[in-house]
């Protein structure tokens, strides 16, 4: 084996690993979009956030625009507070913004869906650190049952 | 007398043994910095990483293939096929990748590096070396080392790759599992620093263990066919129970608390 072969297939060797890398960099992790760049913070009490987790999507009308960047409880008044990282490019979002936490399919994933309110005078835009006032929560299954189980036994009364 | 003797040699045995392998392993790694040691590195690089390239590559493919059609049986049940790309990418990136790139490493090159230098112990040449007033540490250990170290997150990273393609050809164009949610499913599940960057950094710490370990046993063999043989088993066996003990810890450091 010559000095040359040796060094070409050790060239082939390192650009397949780099091709390998940027597959797994672009195509796999999807580096390129996965919440880099600048982002504002918003805040959402909760009462009740279902299977929510941190890194859940952000999304408005489908389209994701920021991810959950962590979740802790209110010591005062006990509530979850969900901290959302929204993308600076989707900024100018209305005060009077929704967001409610929904599923993806039956089964999927929860995320957190974002509704844009109306904008009319004497309404602000959100900045960082606003806390959203209007919050849905999560449908929890169980609670759904019980209600079911319980309106069935009243209206046989 | 005699039981509490041969327990003492052993540990002592033992405890001397890992101040080698550490002694070793310290002359190897102050080693590095000499430009005119690149060639050798190369070399290496050629022995222990492109001739492993074919074996990982086709074990990255069948192993992914098989992910994808085992994964699609039970998750077709549920109506949940869209989750086979992030299933094949995160089991690959995580578990497979590392830890079945280094058992094969272990295999294919670890135990050629301990038959190597341990004939070249049986055959006196280390101890020439020494006479020629050149370091056998720096001038055969340290190029294999490195090597070593190079070569494994390398494969690794090839191996997944290979895999997640591997489990697109059967998924994907076999199966009929949709394209759009292979990728773009495993593109929202897959996170570049806890999955792909802790992956790479549980192959470079297999990497310095299986190579440690193979290095040392043929430096440290018996010269003797009979002892060398017995340090190639031991290097395999040694390597893949380190392996595979250090794959829990540090899964568990890594994914175990949230």
């Amino acid at each position: 084996m010559s000095k040359y072969k040796t060094e070409v297939m050790v060239g082939v060797f390192v650009m397949l690993t780099i091709g390998a890398l940027l597959l797994l960099a672009l195509k796999v992790a999807n580096q390129t979009v996965a919440t880099e760049g600048d982002t504002y913070t918003l805040y959402a009490k909760f009462d009740n956030i279902g299977g929510l987790k941190p890194r859940s999507a952000v999304k408005v009308g489908g389209v994701t625009v920021g991810r959950v960047s962590s979740i802790t409880l209110d010591q005062e008044d006990f509530t979850p507070v969900v901290e959302l990282s929204i993308q600076n490019e989707y900024s100018g979002f209305p005060e009077t913004s929704s967001v409610s936490i929904l599923t993806s399919g039956l089964l999927g994933e929860q995320y957190v869906g974002f509704q844009p309110g109306f904008s009319f005078d004497g309404v602000a835009n959100l900045k960082n650190g606003d806390y959203l006032q209007d919050t849905k929560s999560a449908l929890v299954l169980e609670d759904l049952i019980g209600q079911f189980l319980f309106n069935r036994g009243s209206d046989e009364d | 007398m005699k039981f509490f003797q041969s327990i003492g040699a052993k540990t002592i045995g033992k405890v001397t043994a890992v101040g080698r392998a550490a002694l070793m392993l310290f002359g190897a790694l102050i080693a590095v910095p000499r430009v005119k040691n690149i060639p050798l590195i190369i070399k290496q690089l050629y022995v222990v990483g492109v001739q492993s390239l074919l074996i990982i590559m086709v074990s990255g493919l069948f192993i992914g293939m098989v992910m994808a059609l085992q994964g699609y049986t039970i998750l077709v049940d549920y109506g949940a096929e869209g989750s086979l790309g992030p299933m094949v990418a995160l089991s690959l990136l995580r578990e497979l990748g590392p830890v079945v790139t280094a058992l094969l490493f272990a295999g294919r090159a670890g135990s050629a590096l301990t038959a190597e230098i341990g004939l070249m112990k049986a055959t006196e040449q280390l101890s020439s070396l020494e006479m020629m007033a050149v370091d056998p540490l720096r001038r055969i250990v340290a190029p294999r080392f490195w090597a070593g170290m190079l070569a494994m997150p390398m494969l690794a990273i090839i191996f997944s790759a290979v895999g997640i393609l591997g489990g697109h050809l059967v998924g994907v164009d076999w199966l009929g599992v949709d394209a759009g949610s292979y990728w773009s499913i495993m593109q929202s599940t897959v996170d570049w620093n806890q999955d792909v960057v802790n992956g790479v950094i549980k192959s470079l710490v297999f990497a310095l263990v299986v190579t440690w370990i193979a290095i040392f046993k043929g430096y440290d063999s018996i010269p003797t066919s009979e002892g060398i043989s017995k340090a190639t088993t031991e290097t395999v066996v040694y390597s893949s129970l380190a392996v595979l003990g250090l794959d829990f810890v540090l899964t568990a450091l890594m994914f175990g608390i949230e």
